[in-house]
């Protein structure tokens, strides 16, 4: 594993995740996190693992749906799909990160230009 | 709304574990299949692929553990594991189970049962809608009973018209004795007690009837045909709950009386404004009728405006009270009761009284807790220590030491959560008791039971009670690190001596508590004993009293005197009849038995002294027949009453020795000497021919007043008991006294036949209450601390059974090993009594206004419990100590 691989932040996956479902339609879990890890390049750390926690979750709250279908290789798989809620929801969220990475953005680029204007 | 959700979801998941762990499961091995699939695509070998995928999943069990912990609630479930492995553990020490939930179910069962007392009596608010409205308005307390604390009819109507702080102010008869009501059904006539309200009464208070109606105005009207309430509880017993009973009329004191409801079962008259007594009826009041001038007779309650405060009403009846006039004939009288209308809180006049020795009580309960988490503490660390090493153990294997205090804590939960349901269970068996216990005179006890608060007292009970007992045996548990605790477990460790320190502590702690607890228990049954031991003024053993029915009633009879004449031949046959029967000493007839009611009728004052201002009350007014005195067993100095002192004979009076030497203060008679002097009152001479004994008229704890005692064939008495003295059991009269009763006047009901001994417990019933209680309390403390001090001394003589015998091997005695254990058992418990003894002279002032001729610090009860309480522990410490001494050296010294 290389070491420069990003920790994902809190709340991050579970977007990822919604996002995928909304581009890809119904997929399994392993095929969520294969996804998310080939649009990254393998630029986050991911233990597949963790996908489970965020599906559950996203679950509960009623902005994904599952059941249990077969794979194209004909195997016995749970499937997840985005509901409506969901999309609401990714719509809202995609705009809260958007904002931020603006935020970030401006912050990360900031010079002392603006001291003086204050003054 | 999603969270809301999810919460739901997590919670149900929490309950339906083992399907969505299926689930998970399957699920995971299809990821892995995938990935191997991938993998080998890829071109891995299947070993290889395998391992890969497993790298990439990042470990299932986190996968697994993560997922649970998103999907329902880690913490519960940690707590559901420990939970099960506490009641398997419990399960198998059942000993230590039993006697650990035997301690904590009476602790916690004391304690809900006088939270339950405390509830009733002072927190919650009285059985009637918005009761913070309702007021008391009486004057601040006097001496003169009664007729002090009560208004006349004209008073009420000034108060009323001219208050503005009240929705209204109603009221009731203040002097109607028990077995008042005569009911005739036919057969011999019931008694029953009534009690006359002002029409408004129901509608103040805000209670409806059950069935039918209450009271209105055209019910107390001059003329109105009489109506009557029923209790609910005469309902059922009198009248076998007929369903059809409103409407119905029954012959009530001669008179066909109609009725108009029935009372719910939550009103209980008796319970809220006359503890003690049972009241079965309820008729109006005719304000207007003859009570009009029989002075003050109506107590007052009121109900306040919404946003009004106690305080304006204070101001606004102090405004008032000097326009109130004892009557509106007599001009003179307007403004007699200036600084005497003074409203409280319904509540407080009910329950303000108790509030001390309700806080002693609750003291005692929270006592006896702590004694109990003492105890439980000690018992968990003697158990802990038997299993330090299975929590070295688990600490080894990697357990961290909050998750050690976690499972400990859990443990204290079920143990503390099994004794708050048996407590609970315990504590609505007293409450049912108590709740019938008519016969203790405490305000609301029948209206106790156990509700929604003493529920959430007792879990309160038992998570506090589970924090203290647990937190010492958890934390020093968990405390010690692994290799101390695995080396400590062995067997003649010395590591253990800061573990004894502990249980030392806490049995010290123990043993202070007791102490506090015998010390209040002591001094409250010296007082009791001193209550028994007062000097009445009267005996009260050997003597009965039955209400006794009788009319002398005479058309035209312009000034009473007819009637007195009438009343007198009737007393006299009596009173003849029934002392000639066998066994009777005496016999006589008063119109309040002492301890009950009272009334009094201004202030005689010594003929032609200057009656001096400021004294208002009068003294307490009995009306007697010759004999009384001699059947009450009161000694008179000069002469009693005689049948000879009729309406037209010379004003004859008797008073007692204060009312007495309190008169001779102005009149200066020759030696000081009352008899044959005279009193003028209202424009009539009334001669001394007696001077009686002080009676306890109010209370039992409380002085004696003033009395004065009229004849009966010369004052209108109020009813009529008769006072019956013999050398027998008086209940081996009753048949007797009621069938000569019986047989002169058919009409006289089968009224109780009460020994006199009965209204003098029924006096102390309150005292006698708190004292039993706070006395079992104490037993139980002395119980528990002494099951404490065995415990930790047979548990060091446990663990030093290989010092002794080395001790014993090299020549010490039986004798030595006793006396050296003993001696170690006693020092704990002197250490315990001294800091008792301090913390109880130091606290004792919480208790002094409960004691009767008591010091709060007197030396021979501090003395007795502290040397019942070593003796206690000697007794305790003396079992483990004998079996010290019986250690066989070569035994001991073979179990190494």
């Amino acid at each position: 594993m290389s070491p420069e691989k990003l920790d994902l932040l809190q709340g991050t996956l579970d977007l990822m995740v919604l996002q995928t479902l909304t581009v890809m339609g119904s997929m399994h879990g392993y095929g969520i996190a294969r996804r998310i890890e080939q649009v990254s390049a393998d630029e986050v750390l991911l233990n597949q693992g963790t996908i489970y926690a965020s599906l559950v979750r996203l679950e509960q709250r009623g902005w994904i749906s599952s059941n249990w279908g077969t794979s194209d290789n004909n195997r016995k798989a749970k499937f997840y799909s985005i509901t409506a809620t969901g999309k609401r929801q990714l719509v809202a969220d995609a705009r809260h990160w958007e904002r931020l990475k603006d935020v970030m953005e401006r912050v990360l680029t900031m010079d002392n230009s603006a001291e003086g204007a204050d003054a | 709304m999603s969270e809301t959700l999810r919460l739901v979801k997590r919670l149900w998941a929490f309950i339906r574990r083992k399907p969505l762990d299926d689930d998970l499961e399957d699920e995971l091995a299809a990821h892995l299949q995938f990935a191997i699939d991938d993998n080998i695509a890829r071109g891995m070998s299947r070993t290889e692929a395998r391992r890969m995928a497993l790298i990439s999943i990042g470990g299932m069990d986190q996968a697994r553990y993560q997922h649970r912990e998103a999907r329902g609630f880690m913490t519960l479930d940690i707590f559901k594991q420990d939970f099960k492995y506490t009641l398997r553990t419990l399960w198998h020490d059942p000993s230590f189970t039993i006697v650990a939930v035997l301690i904590l179910a009476l602790a916690t069962g004391a304690n809900i049962a006088v939270f339950s007392v405390v509830n009733t009596l002072l927190l919650r608010p009285l059985p009637f809608p918005n009761a913070h409205e309702l007021v008391w308005i009486a004057p601040p307390p006097t001496k003169c009973g009664m007729s002090c604390a009560t208004y006349s009819t004209d008073a009420y109507d000034e108060f009323r018209a001219g208050s503005r702080s009240y929705q209204d102010v109603t009221g009731y008869f203040a002097f109607s004795g028990a077995d008042n009501l005569s009911l005739n059904l036919g057969g011999a006539p019931i008694p029953a007690t009534s009690i006359d309200v002002i029409e408004n009464f129901f509608q103040v208070l805000g209670v409806h009837a059950q069935m039918g109606r209450v009271f209105t105005a055209e019910d107390a009207r001059n003329g109105s045909a009489p109506v009557v309430l029923l209790s609910n509880a005469w309902w059922k017993r009198q009248f076998n709950a007929d369903p059809n009973i409103v409407g119905k009329s029954f012959d009530m004191n001669g008179r066909q009386t109609t009725v108009i409801g029935v009372l719910p079962a939550s009103f209980d008259f008796g319970a809220v404004f006359a503890p003690g007594t049972k009241v079965d009826a309820i008729t109006p009041l005719n304000l207007y009728g003859p009570p009009r001038d029989w002075g003050n007779i109506i107590t007052l309650i009121g109900r306040m405006k919404p946003g009004i405060t106690l305080g304006q009403a204070v101001d606004e009846a102090a405004r008032v009270a000097p326009h109130m006039c004892w009557n509106n004939k007599r001009p003179e009288t307007c403004g007699d009761y200036k600084g005497a209308v003074v409203p409280v809180g319904l509540k407080d006049y009910i329950g303000g009284k108790l509030r001390r020795s309700l806080i002693v009580l609750w003291s005692a309960v929270g006592a006896i807790l702590l004694i109990a988490c003492v105890n439980l503490s000690n018992l968990l660390l003697a158990r802990g220590a038997a299993r330090a090493k299975e929590f070295a153990m688990r600490g080894a294997l990697g357990a961290s030491r909050g998750r050690i205090v976690r499972q400990l804590l859990t443990e204290s939960l079920v143990l503390s959560g099994m004794g708050a349901v048996f407590g609970f269970m315990l504590a609505a068996v007293l409450v049912q008791w108590l709740a019938h216990q008519g016969a203790i005179a405490l305000p609301l006890l029948s209206t106790l039971h156990m509700d929604g608060a003493a529920l959430g007292w007792t879990v309160l009970i038992a998570v506090f009670s589970a924090t203290i007992f647990g937190i010492v045996p958890g934390l020093r548990m968990a405390g010690g690190n692994v290799y101390e605790s695995l080396k400590d477990a062995g067997p003649g460790a010395t590591a253990s001596r800061k573990h004894e320190r502990i249980r030392s502590v806490l049995v010290v702690s123990e043993v202070a508590l007791a102490c506090m607890l015998l010390v209040g228990a002591g001094l409250l049954l010296r007082s009791f004993m001193n209550v028994l031991k007062v000097d009445l003024g009267f005996e009260p053993d050997h003597a009965a009293a039955i209400k006794v029915d009788y009319d002398d009633s005479v058309p035209n009879d312009k000034d009473g005197s007819l009637r007195a004449q009438k009343r007198g031949v009737i007393f006299q046959q009596i009173i003849n009849r029934v002392g000639a029967l066998p066994g009777v000493e005496a016999a006589g007839m008063v119109d309040y038995l002492p301890l009950g009611q009272n009334r009094a009728w201004g202030l005689p004052f010594p003929k032609g002294v200057k009656r001096p201002k400021g004294i208002e009350s009068g003294p307490l007014v009995y009306v007697i027949s010759p004999g009384y005195m001699r059947a009450m067993g009161t000694s008179i100095r000069g002469r009693d009453f005689a049948w000879s002192d009729l309406p037209k004979t010379e004003r004859v009076v008797m008073i007692n020795r204060s009312f007495a030497k309190f008169l001779d203060g102005y009149a200066k008679w020759p030696n000081g000497d009352a008899v044959g002097q005279a009193l003028s009152n209202g424009g009539q001479d009334l001669h001394i021919v007696g001077i009686v004994d002080d009676v306890h008229e109010e209370s039992v704890d409380g002085d004696a007043g003033w009395q004065i005692y009229y004849p009966m064939t010369q004052a209108g008495p109020s009813g009529a008991e008769l006072v019956v003295r013999t050398r027998m059991n008086p209940a081996s009269l009753a048949g007797s006294v009621l069938a000569a009763l019986r047989e002169m006047n058919p009409k006289q009901p089968a009224a109780e036949f009460r020994p006199i001994r009965l209204l003098v417990n029924h006096a102390v019933s309150g005292r006698q209450f708190f004292m039993l209680l706070v006395v079992s309390f104490a037993g139980l403390g002395l119980l528990l601390a002494a099951l404490g001090i065995y415990g930790v001394i047979s548990y060091s003589v446990t663990r030093q059974t290989q010092e002794i015998g080395i001790r014993m091997a090299l020549g010490a005695s039986a004798s030595h090993v006793r006396r050296r254990i003993l001696t170690s058992t006693l020092r704990l418990a002197l250490i315990g009594v001294a800091i008792g003894v301090g913390a109880s002279i130091a606290g004792a002032r919480l208790i002094a206004a409960l004691l009767f001729g008591t010091s709060p610090w007197d030396v021979a009860t501090y003395g007795s419990m502290a040397l019942l309480l070593l003796i206690i522990a000697a007794l305790s410490g003396y079992i483990p100590a004998f079996r010290a001494s019986r250690i066989n050296p070569t035994v001991a010294l073979r179990t190494n």
